[in-house]
C-alpha cells in the first residue's frame, strides 16, 4: 500500500507548485523506504545490447536508477551515452535484455505504446532540438496543445515553467532569437510540462560557457532536491559532475532556493556517476570513488590529458 | 545490400509510410489547422507555377499542331488536340511534375532538417507521433489540391490554345470551342483524377519517406531534397504510363 503522502503527492495537479518548493516533494525525501513504489527504480536496464550493423553500441548493459536519483552518464564521444536515453524513451529497440520504467517492462512496447510511457518522462536535448516553427510560448506549450488543454490553463503553466528556468521575459520571441543557453532552457522547460517523474539530460551543456553550463546545473539539482525528480544526466564534462555530486539546493528563512555544498559533514546519497566506454560500463559509483579509481582511461578523463 | 534488394526495401518502407499514414488519419487528435496550412502551402504556394506551365503549354501545343493539322486539312480540330493532350496526359504529368519539384524538395528538406536537429526525436518524446502529425496532413493536402491544381491547370493550358489558335491562327473561337468540348469525354476527366491522386500520393510518400530518413547532418538533407524530387518525378512518368494502360483497360481505347 503507498503511504499516505506518496497518494498525496499522486493527488497533486501536476507539478503543482514547482515555481516554488513542492511541500510534498520536499517530504518525500523522508518517506518510508519499505513503501513499494518507492523503492521501484525509476528506470531498470538488465543486460541490454545493442548493435548497428557489425558495431556494438552497448554491451549487456545493467544498471537502476532509483526514484529521486540523479544517475551521471560519463563518457567520451561514441561511448553509447546517447544511445542508452533513445532506448529509455523507445526511440531504439535493443537488440536483446530488458529496459523497465517505473517497474513497467517497456522492452517490447510498440510505438503506440511507448506514447503513454513517455507521458510520465520528459526529454532535454543537446540542443534543445526546439521546434522553429514555433515560438517559445507553443514550445513550452507543444504537450498541452496536443492534449487539448484550455488556452488559460496552458498559458499558466507555460509561464510558470518559464519562471523555474528564468525565461518569462522570452515568451513571444521564436528559438532563432535565443542564445545556446537560452534554447537549452526553454528545452528544460519544454521537458518539464506535465511534471514528468523521469527527466532526462543529453549534454546538455555542450558547447555552453561555463556561467550558462552552472545554470543548467542548477536547475538539474533543483529538480531532484525539491521536486523528487528522477533523472540521467549524460556528459562528457567533470564540471558538471562537481556540480551535481557536491551540491545540493534548498530553501532558506526568505522562501529562495539557496544552493549548499555537501562538504566534510554530508555525503550526497542521491547522485551516483556511471561510466561508459565502448558501450560497457567501467564504473559506477560515488564521484569519490570515481576520483580514487586506479584505472588510466578514468583518471586521464578525469585531469582532462 | 544490392540495388535491387535496396529499391525494394525503398518501395516496401515507403508503402508502410502510407498505410500508417492514412490508418491514423482519423485517430484524435486530428490535425485540421495543420491539413488546412499545407493545402495553403501546397495548394496556393504552386497555383502561379501551374498557371504559367499550363498556359503556355496550351500555347505551344497549338502553335506546333496547327501546321500540321492544316497539312491535312483539319485545322478545325486544334481545340480537340490541345484539350486532348491537355486533359490525358500533360495537364496531370505537367502540373504533377511543377508540384513535385517545389513540393517534394520542400517537404524532403523541412522534414529532413527536423531529423537532424532531433526535432523529431523531440516530437516523439513528447508523445506526439511524427506520421500522425507531418505525414498525414500533407498527404491529404496533397490529394486534395493537386487535383483542383491539374483542373485549373487543364482550364488554363485550353485557354492558352485558345489565345494561339484565335490571335494568332485565325481559326473562329467558336469553333474552338466546340471541339474542345466534342474531344472531351467523362472518362477523361476521370483519367485526369486517378492519375493526379495517384501523383499526389507519390509525391507525398517518397517526399516524407525521404525527409524522415534523412541521415548525415546537412549534407544529408541535401541528398535527401535531391533524392525525393529525382525519385517523385521518374515515378510520376512511369505511373503514368501504367494507370494510362489500366485506364485504357477498364475504359476501353478511346475513339476520338
Amino acid at each position: 500500500m503507498p503511504s499516505a503522502d506518496v497518494e498525496e503527492r499522486e493527488r497533486e495537479p501536476a507539478g503543482a507548485e514547482r515555481g516554488g518548493v513542492s511541500t510534498a516533494a520536499a517530504e518525500s525525501t523522508f518517506a518510508e523506504v519499505d513503501d513499494r513504489d518507492r523503492i521501484t527504480p525509476a528506470i531498470e536496464f538488465q543486460n541490454v545490447t545493442l548493435s548497428f550493423d557489425d558495431k556494438v553500441i552497448l554491451d549487456s548493459l545493467s544498471f537502476t536508477v532509483n526514484k529521486g536519483e540523479t544517475k551521471v552518464i560519463l563518457g567520451g564521444s561514441g561511448g553509447g551515452k546517447s544511445t542508452t536515453i533513445k532506448l529509455i524513451l523507445g526511440l531504439l529497440k535493443p537488440d536483446s535484455g530488458r529496459i523497465l520504467v517505473d517497474g513497467e517492462d517497456i522492452t517490447e512496447y510498440t510505438e503506440a505504446q511507448m506514447m503513454s510511457v513517455r507521458k510520465k518522462m520528459g526529454m532535454v536535448f543537446q540542443e534543445g532540438a526546439l521546434f522553429d516553427s514555433l515560438s517559445v510560448y507553443d514550445n513550452v506549450a507543444y504537450r498541452l496543445h496536443e492534449q487539448a488543454v484550455p488556452e488559460e490553463e496552458v498559458e499558466q503553466e507555460v509561464r510558470r515553467m518559464l519562471r523555474f528556468v528564468n525565461l518569462e521575459d522570452a515568451i513571444d520571441k521564436m528559438p532563432i532569437e535565443l542564445s545556446g543557453g537560452m534554447r537549452r532552457r526553454v528545452g528544460i522547460a519544454r521537458a518539464l510540462v506535465g511534471g514528468p517523474k523521469i527527466v532526462m539530460f543529453d549534454e546538455p551543456t555542450a558547447g555552453l560557457d561555463p556561467p550558462t553550463a552552472r545554470t543548467i546545473c542548477e536547475l538539474a539539482i533543483k529538480l531532484r532536491d525539491l521536486e523528487d525528480v528522477s533523472s540521467i544526466f549524460v556528459t562528457h564534462e567533470m564540471n558538471n559532475v562537481k556540480y551535481l555530486t557536491s551540491e545540493y539546493a534548498v530553501v532558506n528563512d526568505d522562501g529562495e532556493i539557496v544552493f549548499e555544498q555537501e562538504g566534510q559533514r554530508l555525503c550526497l546519497t542521491n547522485t551516483k556517476v556511471l561510466m561508459l566506454r565502448g558501450g560497457k560500463i567501467i564504473f559506477e559509483g560515488t564521484d569519490e570513488s570515481l576520483h580514487k579509481h586506479q584505472d588510466a582511461y578514468i583518471q586521464r578523463f578525469i585531469r582532462g590529458h | 545490400m544490392n540495388f535491387a534488394l535496396r529499391v525494394l526495401l525503398e518501395v516496401q518502407e515507403t508503402t508502410l509510410l502510407a498505410v500508417r499514414a492514412v490508418g491514423r488519419l482519423f485517430r484524435r487528435p486530428t490535425y485540421v489547422n495543420e491539413m488546412i496550412t499545407q493545402m495553403d502551402v501546397i495548394g496556393v504556394g504552386s497555383l502561379t507555377i501551374v498557371l504559367l506551365t499550363g498556359f503556355f503549354t496550351g500555347g505551344v501545343l497549338a502553335l506546333q499542331t496547327y501546321p500540321t493539322l492544316k497539312y491535312y486539312g483539319a485545322q478545325d480540330q486544334t481545340g480537340r488536340l490541345v484539350a486532348i493532350s491537355l486533359v490525358r496526359e500533360l495537364g496531370p504529368v505537367l502540373a504533377g511534375l511543377m508540384v513535385a519539384g517545389r513540393v517534394a524538395s520542400a517537404i524532403a528538406a523541412e522534414l529532413g532538417s527536423m531529423v537532424v536537429s532531433q526535432q523529431i526525436d523531440a516530437m516523439r518524446a513528447l508523445g506526439t507521433d511524427p506520421v500522425r502529425k507531418l505525414v498525414a496532413p500533407r498527404l491529404v493536402a496533397l490529394l486534395i489540391t493537386l487535383p483542383l491544381l491539374t483542373l485549373i491547370a487543364d482550364a488554363v493550358g485550353i485557354g492558352g490554345g485558345w489565345v494561339v489558335s484565335t490571335q494568332f491562327f485565325g481559326i473562329n473561337s467558336g469553333s474552338f470551342m466546340a471541339a474542345v468540348w466534342a474531344g472531351l469525354s467523362t472518362d477523361d476527366i476521370i483519367g485526369g483524377f486517378v492519375k493526379t491522386s495517384a501523383f499526389a500520393l507519390i509525391i507525398g510518400t517518397v517526399a516524407c519517406h525521404k525527409g524522415l530518413n534523412t541521415e548525415g547532418g546537412t549534407v544529408g538533407v541535401g541528398q535527401s531534397t535531391t533524392s525525393a524530387v529525382v525519385a517523385t518525378s521518374i515515378l510520376i512518368i512511369v505511373a503514368d504510363y501504367f494507370i494510362t494502360r489500366g485506364l485504357q483497360l477498364i475504359f476501353g481505347l478511346p475513339t476520338s
